[in-house]
């Protein structure tokens, strides 16, 4: 069995804006495992994002703990938080959040600047298929070719752990999949644990596990016996 | 290799670039000011202290009618004095070769050891005379290149009534000529006025002073007071006519220095903070938008593990790189200016050289204060950018919150189409933002307004200077006292039309502990050509009996129309009196009591004596006048008015058509630099909104009403604002001009104002257009495709 990277317990997270307050989560238990690639279901506002931006680092849960291997994250201040995303964390965006000032190749280099064991930008780039392309403003590159840029950028840093937030939200089926087999070759290739979300029932079949999400709480686990290779799957 | 977040600094600022330059450019001109003002008020008092220094120029100064020699030794031995120097001066009417009219010579003697122990002249061609010679002189250099002479040429002066032809050894400059200005004249005539000197013996032969002195260099020891000095020397000097010792700040020549001096630093003081502060607003606006703009941009920073430090870093290095380029802008062409006016001031001031030290403080001030102005500006957005949590950071900003307010019930009420709502509605969203953007469009038209309202204030002074109070054609000014032979002298000379008489006594007005030194001037009861004016134009009568005085003059001693002052005559009979102040008067040059003639006489129980005579001539015999002022013994000067009416108008004119020049750029680049970023900024957050509009069939006139109307509303609201600072500020530095030398009026004219505004609105425009022009090449799907 593979080695458990995070879990969390009893996870919750309220928002209040005004009167009004949102159970984003209430009362997750969850794990992801090692090298493992996990699709996150269910649709908007069910609380998968909010989850993956705690178990990323970019927010701080309400109630409940989370671990990332030994280390509890809840309570790590911001300063420690950063910390971590620098170190450990490689995220994927739906609206890619290129900067649209910089080339291909600089926006990974916006990562390999401040990490402690990059790879090259080039190799990154290459890895997604994209190594006749890096001198290009975003603005010269199509959406499915922002988005593997963007996987680029996040895997230049040899994270331990890759979180996709719905990578594929914004783009049609075929530069979709360039996308899903970019993420797929990199979870083989490198062993980069690797969580997508997604309200996309199809993308379910491409991972080893699949959490589906209601209402801000976890209501089915399953595990794929024999996964299809993103080419495959077509909605 | 560069990092990528610094090459996203160098593009983001390209991208920017008309902005940033915008800002620069603001930040330059307080640079700019501040590094030349300072400069330039540090080299003058530079060179002033090195050349008084190097050429011993003395500390107090007093003139007597005729004193002894021996005075000389008992003032060297007041306490305090170093050294006392006694010389002879007087007054020469010189006729030079090839020109109609007469000039006027100040003659100074030199004394038989050579060369004098203080106020020593500096020699810059040919040689001091020889100190037994009486037909030799040394004369200044501005008087020299003003006629072309050379050592060796001649020039034939008419000393106390005795015709001598005099051969110049040599030109000279002097500490205590380095702004001259002949008696009664305003501005500096090197062609009318000279300054000879000439060996002791001569001099004193000339006047019947031998054996004594009629004036009185003393130095002081290093760190002594000057008071008790001129106490003690007025006492002295009381028995043989002192007419009352004064140090450097009444010294004519040192006081026109000073006051350049204190104009230079208090320019520094009033225009820089300006820019600076705008500048500083201007970074706070545009970095707070593009903040806005890359909400999500510095959510992916953080996610990605970039601290909020290095977030925060990389936003300052933007307004930092802001900050530089102006400082950089604001350096050289500071130093440019710098230049420029040191040829300006060489013209002005005679000095002989220009110690120009490379002001380092105020390099690294102003330096240091814009590289801060801009940072300052760019904090709070930064903390803002700091404080923005990745999470939040990257989902879309919540709408801006608009409430309904008691305004907008009353806007409803008045029917305001939708598009005049919006705008009204994002004035108020942001009322600060919208004050500031106010404030700084105000600030130009104020900049605008007190600087042209100066040209203003000095065609007021032409106005009651010349046409209304001095309207002879010409004043002579005799060297002494005379009795009405010398009027009736005048009458006779050829073309002379009308003569009046003036008499002029130097006083010291005492009330309490204040006292001044000044001159009372009298004039013949219905005087025509020159007459008492007051600020308003209207002509008043020297009262039967008392003073008037100016308001200045006024304040100074702390004397109100009603009290009594003391008047201690320095001239003629002398005496002390206690006269009643009868009224007040608007005084803009020196310092003078006015007083009626009869009334003078009066007070001395004495013939009507008179000391100038106001003339109008016949053009036609001009050249004949001028032929025999030649040979009047006794003046002193020969003022031609109507040639100091012109030349006092080119000097005024020509510095004018600069300065407005300056300002005109000045306050265009305000007006850039606050509306242009306002529409851009408009732009960029109504984008959106406007292609919305547009795709629901609104056109492209409407459209631009909408982006254009918030900043050119607040371009309007400005003006009122604008006028009551640019009164402000024309009330300060009127204020701040005042001195013993010259008062400015405050003079507020609403046509000044209106063009200020003018200047002003219509930058506004060109700028509001320039963003404008944008709304055409919209991409409606594009801009409604971008997620915000």
């Amino acid at each position: 069995m593979a080695e458990r990277m995070f879990r969390t317990e009893g996870l919750s997270k309220v928002y209040s804006s005004g009167e009004v307050k949102v159970h984003a989560l209430s009362g997750v238990d969850l794990e992801l495992f090692e090298g493992e690639f996990t699709v996150l279901l269910g649709p908007s506002g069910s609380g998968k994002s909010t989850l993956l931006n705690i178990l990323g680092g970019l927010d701080h849960a309400s109630g409940g703990r989370v671990w990332f291997r030994q280390r509890e994250l809840t309570g790590l201040s911001d300063r420690a938080l950063t910390r971590f995303r620098r170190d450990h964390v490689g995220f994927v965006f739906q609206f890619y959040n290129l900067v649209p000032s910089l080339t291909a190749r600089e926006n990974v280099q916006l990562v390999t600047d401040i990490a402690p064991d990059p790879m090259p930008p080039a190799e990154a780039l290459e890895r997604v298929g994209l190594a006749k392309r890096m001198d290009h403003f975003p603005s010269e590159l199509s959406g499915g070719e922002q988005q593997r840029v963007a996987i680029a950028r996040a895997i230049a840093k040899r994270p331990e752990v890759l979180l996709c937030d719905e990578p594929t939200g914004a783009l049609d089926s075929t530069t979709g999949v360039q996308v899903l087999t970019a993420l797929e070759q990199i979870n083989t290739q490198l062993g980069t644990t690797t969580a997508v979300i997604t309200h996309n029932a199809a993308i379910r079949k491409m991972a080893h596990r699949v959490v589906r999400f209601q209402d801000g709480k976890v209501v089915e686990v399953s595990h794929n016996q024999t996964r299809q290779h993103p080419s495959e799957i077509v909605w | 290799m560069k990092g990528a977040l610094e090459k996203k600094v160098l593009r983001d600022l390209r991208r920017q670039w008309a902005q940033a330059l915008a800002i620069a450019l603001v930040l330059a001109c307080g640079v700019a000011i501040l590094l030349l003002a300072f400069g330039m008020a540090g080299a003058l008092d530079n060179t002033r202290s090195t050349y008084y220094e190097r050429n011993r120029f003395a500390n107090v100064f007093a003139e007597a009618r005729r004193a002894p020699l021996g005075l000389a030794e008992e003032i060297a031995a007041i306490d305090g004095v170093l050294l006392a120097e006694p010389r002879v001066t007087g007054s020469a009417t010189l006729d030079i070769p090839g020109r109609d009219r007469i000039a006027v010579g100040q003659i100074i003697s030199l004394p038989e050891s050579g060369a004098p122990l203080l106020n020593r002249p500096l020699l810059r061609a040919g040689r001091l005379p020889d100190p037994g010679a009486t037909d030799e002189v040394a004369v200044n250099q501005p008087f020299a290149e003003a006629h072309g002479f050379h050592p060796g040429d001649r020039l034939v002066a008419n000393l106390n009534g005795r015709k001598r032809t005099l051969t110049i050894t040599g030109t000279v400059l002097s500490p205590e000529f380095v702004y001259t200005i002949g008696p009664g004249t305003l501005v500096p005539d090197n062609e009318g006025f000279g300054i000879l000197w000439m060996p002791a013996p001569a001099v004193s032969a000339a006047f019947g002073m031998t054996g004594a002195f009629n004036s009185v260099l003393v130095q002081l020891v290093a760190g002594q007071p000057e008071a008790p000095v001129i106490e003690r020397l007025d006492l002295l000097l009381d028995r043989y006519g002192g007419l009352g010792a004064y140090g450097r700040d009444r010294q004519q020549s040192d006081a026109y220095v000073s006051s350049e001096i204190a104009a230079l630093r208090s320019m520094a003081f009033v225009l820089p903070p300006i820019f600076f502060g705008i500048s500083a607003f201007l970074v706070a606006m545009v970095l707070g938008r593009i903040i806005a703009l890359e909400r999500a941009e510095i959510g992916l920073l953080k996610a990605i593990g970039y601290t909020d430090i290095e977030v925060a870093l990389h936003y300052l290095m933007l307004a930092a790189l802001i900050g530089v380029g102006g400082v950089l802008t604001g350096w050289i062409t500071g130093q440019l200016l710098a230049r420029g006016m040191s040829r300006l001031y060489a013209e002005f001031f005679e000095f002989p050289y220009v110690v120009y030290a490379v002001s380092y403080p105020a390099f690294i001030v102003s330096g240091v204060v814009g590289l801060l102005t801009t940072l300052l500006g760019a904090l709070r957005a930064v903390v803002a950018a700091m404080r923005l949590a990745p999470a939040v950071a990257m989902s879309p900003p919540a709408p801006p919150r608009f409430k309904r307010s008691l305004l907008d019930r009353l806007m409803v009420l008045m029917h305001l189409s939708q598009p005049t709502l919006m705008i009204a509605r994002g004035l108020m969203r942001w009322p600060v933002r919208s004050a500031m953007s106010a404030l700084g469009v105000a600030l130009a038209v104020a900049i605008l307004a007190a600087a042209n309202s100066f040209p203003a204030a000095m065609n007021r002074i032409i106005t009651v200077a010349f046409d209304l109070s001095n309207r002879q054609d010409a004043m002579l000014i005799f060297s002494q006292e005379v009795g009405e032979s010398g009027l009736q002298a005048v009458r006779r000379l050829p073309g002379v039309l009308q003569a009046e008489p003036q008499q002029i006594a130097p006083v010291k007005l005492r009330n309490g502990p204040r006292e001044k030194l000044v001159s009372i001037e009298t004039r013949a009861r219905g005087a025509d050509l020159s007459r008492l004016v007051d600020g308003k134009g209207a002509v008043m009568e020297p009262p039967e009996r008392g003073l008037v005085l100016s308001h200045y003059l006024a304040d100074y001693l702390q004397l109100r129309a009603g009290d009594r002052v003391e008047v201690e005559f320095l001239s003629g009979k002398r005496g002390t009196y206690h006269l009643p102040v009868t009224g007040l008067v608007d005084q803009y040059f020196g310092l003078s009591a006015y007083m009626d003639r009869a009334a003078l006489n009066r007070l001395f129980a004495q013939a009507p004596r008179l000391t100038a005579v106001n003339v109008t001539l016949d053009s036609a015999h001009s050249t004949a006048f001028h032929a025999a002022l030649k040979d009047l013994p006794a003046l002193s000067g020969s003022v031609m008015l109507t040639d100091s009416r012109r030349s006092f108008r080119d000097t005024i004119s020509q510095n004018i058509g600069i300065m407005s020049t300056v300002y005109i750029v000045i306050g265009v680049l305000i007006t850039f630099g606050v509306t242009y970023n306002s529409a851009r900024i408009q732009l960029s957050e109504r984008a959106r909104e406007l292609a919305s509009l547009r795709i629901l069939g609104f056109g492209k006139g409407e459209i631009s009403y909408i982006l254009m109307g918030e900043t050119l509303a607040l371009a309007l609201l400005a003006q009122p604002v604008g006028w009551a600072l640019g009164a402000a500020i024309s009330y300060a530095a009127t204020a701040g001009f005042d001195s013993d030398l010259y008062r400015i009026p405050l003079v507020l004219d609403r046509v000044v104002f209106a063009k200020a505004s003018a200047v002003v609105l219509a930058a506004a425009l060109v700028s509001v257009l320039i963003v404008r022009r944008r709304i055409d090449r919209f991409d409606l799907i594009a801009v409604m495709k971008t997620r915000e």
